[in-house]
C-alpha cells in the first residue's frame, strides 16, 4: 500500500519557484493498477518519482508498505528502492551491457550471488519472453523488447511497487498493447502493486483499476476507471473520456440529417439489453444509427450510440425519455431542424 | 648528420618519446581519470552534489591548464628534484607532462561523461545501486568509447609537449628535431624526425580509434 499525505514539490527554476506537485494526498491499494493521467506538465511525472525519491518532496510524507520513504537516506533507501521497481519512457538501460548484464545490475545491488543472479535472471527472461535475447545488447533490440528488459530488472529484486513513467508512450500500438498485456500479467500473478503515468486514457481504459486526474500539480478527480468514463465530472477528465469514446460522422451525413441527433451511453447491464429495438417498437419514430461502439473497460461493456430519431416531435420526446430513464446517458446533441 | 650516426641518436630519442609519453598518461589515467568522475558526480543533481568541491577542482584544473607548458615545465623543477631527484632526462620530463596531462584528461572525462544518459542514472539509482556501482557499471562503462578517444587526443597532445622537454634535457624525438632539424639547418634530420612523429601520431589516431570503436555498443 502506498499512502502519500500532503505531497508538495517546489523547483527553482531561475530563481523562481514552480509548484510541481500541490499538496496531493493519495492512498493506493495493495495489488491495484493505479493510474494517474494528466497532460505534459501537471506533475503526475513529479509525483510518481517521489514515490522511489529519485525527486525529494519538499514537504509531505509517502509511506511505502509501512515504511515512511521520505524519512530514509543512503543505505536505507537503496534496501527500500530494492522493493520499489520502476520503468521507464525511454527504457534507459546500460547501452554497454547484454541484457544479462542489464538485469544482472539490479540484483548486484540487492548484493546476491553469482549463482542466485544466474538463476533469476534466467526465469525473469523467461517472464518476460526473451531468453533467446540473453546476449544482445539494447541496441540489437526493438523497442517493445527493451521495454521488456526493463520490466525484467525492475521485478528482479520481488519488489512489492512497479512505478511506470509513460512506459508505452515511446511504443506503437501493437506493442504498446503487448506490453500492456504483460504489465496486466505481471499484476495478476505477482500481486504487485502497479502505479502508471500516461497521457492516454487509451492505457488508462486497457489495465488500470481506478485513476487519478492531475491538473497543474493537483488531483482534480479520483475514482474507478469505469466511473470516471460513464459520469465524468470535471472538464478535463470529460475531454480525456472524450478521446476514447468520440464519435466521427461524416460532414456529409450530418448535413443530411432532418432528425433529432442523441448521443447515448449504454452502461453495464443496460449495454447487454435490447433497448434501442424497445424503443423503436414502442414509440412512432424512426430511428437510423449513425455510428457506434462498445469499449470494454474491465471487462464490463460500455456502449456509445449515435443515433437520428426522427417523426412527430412529441413522439421523438417521449421516446428520448424512455432511454433516458432506462441509460441514464442520452444527450441531445442537436434537435430536428 | 649522416645515416648511421643518426640512426642510434633516432632510435634513443624515439624511446624517450614513448617512455615520457607512456609515463605521463599512466598519470594521466590514474589521476585524471578519478579527477574527471569527481567533477562530474558533483555536478548539480548527481548522487555526490556539491557545488563548493565542484568549483574549486574546476579551478585548480583550469590553473595548470592556463600555464603554458614551457613555463610549467621550469615552474615544476623543485617538484621534479623532489619526486625523481634529478631535473634532467626523461624521467624528469615526465613528471610536467604527467602535471600538464592529468587536468586535460580530466576535462576530457567530465566531457565524455555528459554524454552518458540520465535516464540510464536514474534507473541505476531507482534499482538501489551505489554510488560506486553506478560509477563503475553505468558511468565508467558507458562512457568507455569516449574516454578511449578522448584518451588518444592526450597522448598526441603530450606527443607535442614531448618536443619541449629539450628544455630539461628530456630528450626524445621532438628534441632531436629542434637541436639537429632547427638549430643546425639539418634538413635530413628534420624530415627524418617530422616522418616519425607522423607515424607516431597516426599509429596513435588509428589505434585508438580502433579500440574505441570495438568497445562501443551503440
Amino acid at each position: 500500500m502506498i499512502d502519500i499525505e500532503q505531497l508538495t514539490k517546489i523547483y527553482n527554476v531561475h530563481r523562481k519557484e514552480v509548484v510541481g506537485v500541490d499538496h496531493v494526498s493519495l492512498s493506493i491499494q495493495s495489488g491495484e493498477i493505479f493510474g494517474i493521467i494528466g497532460h505534459s506538465g501537471a506533475g503526475k511525472s513529479t509525483l510518481l518519482r517521489c514515490i522511489n525519491l529519485l525527486e525529494r518532496p519538499t514537504s509531505g510524507r509517502i509511506i511505502v508498505d509501512d515504511t515512511d520513504i521520505t524519512a530514509l537516506s543512503g543505505a536505507a533507501l537503496r534496501e527500500a528502492r530494492l522493493k520499489i521497481g520502476m520503468i521507464f519512457q525511454q527504457f534507459c538501460l546500460i547501452r554497454s551491457k547484454t541484457v544479462f548484464e542489464n538485469i544482472a545490475f539490479a540484483l548486484r545491488a540487492a548484493g546476491k550471488t553469482k549463482t542466485e543472479i544466474e538463476t533469476r535472471v534466467h526465469e525473469l527472461l523467461e517472464m518476460v519472453g526473451l531468453l533467446d535475447k540473453r546476449d544482445a545488447y539494447p541496441s540489437q533490440l526493438s523497442g517493445g523488447q527493451k521495454q521488456r528488459v526493463g520490466i525484467a530488472r525492475a521485478l528482479a529484486n520481488n519488489p512489492t511497487v512497479l512505478l511506470c513513467d509513460e512506459a508505452t508512450s515511446a511504443l506503437d500500438p501493437a506493442t504498446t498493447s503487448s506490453i500492456l498485456q504483460l504489465l496486466k500479467q505481471i499484476n495478476r500473478e505477482l500481486g504487485i502493486t502497479i502505479v502508471v503515468i500516461t497521457h492516454e486514457m487509451e492505457v488508462i481504459k486497457e489495465i488500470c483499476d481506478r485513476v487519478a486526474v492531475m491538473q497543474n500539480g493537483r488531483i482534480v478527480e479520483i475514482g474507478r476507471v469505469y466511473d470516471l468514463f460513464t459520469q465524468p465530472q470535471q472538464p478535463l477528465t470529460r475531454s480525456f473520456v472524450e478521446h476514447v469514446l468520440r464519435l466521427d460522422v461524416p460532414e456529409r451525413l450530418l448535413q443530411a440529417r432532418t432528425g433529432t441527433l442523441v448521443r447515448i451511453l449504454f452502461q453495464g447491464p443496460a449495454a447487454e439489453q435490447a433497448i434501442l429495438s424497445d424503443t423503436l417498437q414502442t414509440f412512432r419514430v424512426r430511428g437510423n444509427i449513425l455510428h457506434g461502439k462498445i469499449e470494454y473497460i474491465n471487462d464490463t461493456p460500455l456502449g456509445v450510440l449515435l443515433l437520428e430519431l426522427s417523426g412527430d416531435e412529441q413522439e421523438v420526446e417521449r421516446a428520448i425519455r424512455y432511454m433516458a430513464e432506462r441509460t441514464k446517458g442520452v444527450e441531445v446533441i442537436d434537435r430536428a431542424a | 648528420m649522416p645515416l648511421e650516426t643518426l640512426a642510434p641518436e633516432l632510435l634513443k630519442a624515439f624511446w624517450d618519446t614513448l617512455y615520457m609519453v607512456g609515463i605521463s598518461l599512466l598519470a594521466a589515467v590514474i589521476a585524471g581519470l578519478p579527477l574527471g568522475v569527481l567533477l562530474f558526480v558533483t555536478d548539480r543533481g548527481l548522487f555526490w552534489e556539491n557545488k563548493p568541491l565542484q568549483t574549486i577542482l574546476g579551478f585548480l584544473i583550469n590553473i595548470v591548464r592556463s600555464i603554458p607548458f614551457i613555463i610549467l615545465l621550469v615552474a615544476l623543477l623543485p617538484l621534479t628534484k623532489l619526486l625523481v631527484g634529478t631535473t634532467i632526462g626523461p624521467t624528469a620530463a615526465a613528471v610536467s607532462l604527467s602535471v600538464a596531462a592529468t587536468p586535460f584528461f580530466a576535462r576530457i572525462v567530465e566531457t565524455a561523461l555528459r554524454e552518458v544518459d540520465k535516464g540510464v542514472i536514474e534507473a541505476a539509482t531507482a534499482v538501489g545501486a551505489t554510488p560506486w556501482m553506478i560509477i563503475k557499471d553505468v558511468l565508467l562503462s558507458d562512457a568507455l568509447p569516449g574516454i578511449i578517444h578522448g584518451l588518444t587526443i592526450t597522448a598526441i597532445s603530450l606527443i607535442g609537449y614531448s618536443a619541449m622537454a629539450g628544455i630539461v634535457g628530456g630528450g626524445g624525438v621532438g628534441d632531436l628535431a629542434i637541436r639537429f632539424g632547427y638549430y643546425r639547418y639539418d634538413n635530413t634530420v628534420m624530415i627524418t624526425t617530422i616522418i616519425i612523429l607522423l607515424c607516431l601520431v597516426q599509429v596513435v589516431q588509428f589505434v585508438g580509434d580502433s579500440i574505441a570503436r570495438w568497445i562501443d555498443k551503440r
